[in-house]
């Protein structure tokens, strides 16, 4: 019960890109069309929940046995490029259309700050190595839940007449913010 | 010090290892020759060479299983510039097929602007209930528009022979 709680809550009430605002990156550049915007979410979801289960891994059986907890942040970075580039490796083999059609954003999950900030939150929280795994999976599961969304809205904005001085990038923005708003109504319900 | 220094690098040489593990497991097999074929053919996937489109004719080049003078669209430079990435004979090539251009016949002609939609390379102009024309310059005589006109209008003929473009015939073979 708890851990489909945190699961829910992580999804929903404290989602990871509208509430905590992390990941912004992805949700402005591959949120154009709505197959790649749900294949950046696959892949965002493999990377997250395989980083969050290895970075608890290294937490617990390297850095705080060998007492060099501050080696937290650049060990996580040097996991999660692999796990990355593992990414892309099977995303290459298993589609190659969808390799196409992320581009550079496959590689630039390394840097997406959802991922890291989800394995340094992990270490905060101090969750177990289940509860980070739920916690790793609400996230990206969130993550890919609002790109989806929102690939839908700016499809259909793509199409809308919107004034001149809106159109584009700040018509994406107030659309987020809105979608954010959205979100935050979730906040009591847990 | 030393404990830092020490598990950072078996870290990355582990991960590295697993890396170049999952490279070798998940390795795709892609000839850097046939990206560079494909990207000198025309690229309008006229399907004249008998393939069903440019990508799979450049596999064919490569493999040998076509000739490299088999794409009537890029006419002698592309087959030239072929041979020398592909280190074929010139002289070893029969006759290419000769270049089509298309042309509409404007006492038939109705106006319906399928065929320049059908158009890969936008040489059809026209406008609906206007008789369209064709920019022979554009044209690579791939035959689509004549697939889709209704009215039976479109022709594909070789170049008409011009100042510009009349040349010696070859000499005959023994």
């Amino acid at each position: 019960m708890d851990y489909l709680l945190l699961f829910i809550s992580t999804v929903l009430v404290n989602n990871i890109v509208l509430v905590k605002f992390l990941g912004l990156c992805p949700l402005m550049g591959v949120s154009n069309n709505l197959s790649a915007a749900f294949g950046m979410g696959l892949a965002t979801t493999f990377v997250l929940t395989l980083s969050a289960l290895a970075s608890w891994i290294i937490e617990h059986l390297l850095l705080v046995p060998l007492n060099i907890e501050f080696l937290r942040i650049l060990s996580f970075i040097l996991i999660i490029a692999a796990v990355v580039q593992f990414t892309e490796a099977v995303v290459r083999k298993t589609s190659p259309l969808l390799h196409k059609n992320l581009g550079v954003f496959l590689p630039l999950i390394t840097t997406n700050c959802a991922v890291l900030g989800v394995a340094l939150l992990n270490v905060r929280e101090e969750y177990s190595l289940v509860q980070s795994l739920v916690f790793g999976m609400g996230s990206a599961l969130g993550f890919s839940i609002v790109m989806v969304i929102f690939a839908g809205l700016r499809e259909r904005i793509a199409l809308a007449n919107v004034p001149e001085t809106f159109a584009g990038t700040p018509v994406s923005l107030i659309t987020a913010g809105l979608l954010s708003l959205v979100f935050m109504g979730f906040s009591g319900m847990i | 010090m030393f404990v830092a220094t020490l598990v950072l690098t078996a870290l990355g040489l582990l991960l590295g290892w697993l890396l170049g593990l999952a490279a070798k497991v998940f390795a795709v097999e892609e000839n850097p020759i046939v990206n560079e074929v494909e990207a000198l053919l025309p690229g309008s996937q006229c399907g004249q060479c008998g393939f069903p489109g440019c990508s799979a004719a450049a596999e064919a080049m490569v493999e040998g299983t076509a000739a490299v003078n088999c794409c009537p669209p890029g006419g002698r430079a592309l087959t030239e510039t072929l041979a020398e990435l592909l280190n074929v004979d010139l002289n070893s090539l029969g006759d290419a097929p000769v270049p089509q251009l298309a042309t509409i016949d404007d006492t038939l002609c109705t106006g319906c602007t399928k065929c320049y939609k059908a158009c890969p390379t936008d040489a059809i102009v026209g406008a609906t209930r206007q008789i369209h024309a064709v920019i022979s310059k554009a044209c690579t005589g791939c035959s689509k528009c004549k697939d889709v006109c209704p009215e039976d209008c479109i022709s594909l003929n070789p170049e008409p022979v011009t100042l510009n473009n009349w040349h010696w015939t070859k000499p005959e073979a023994a």
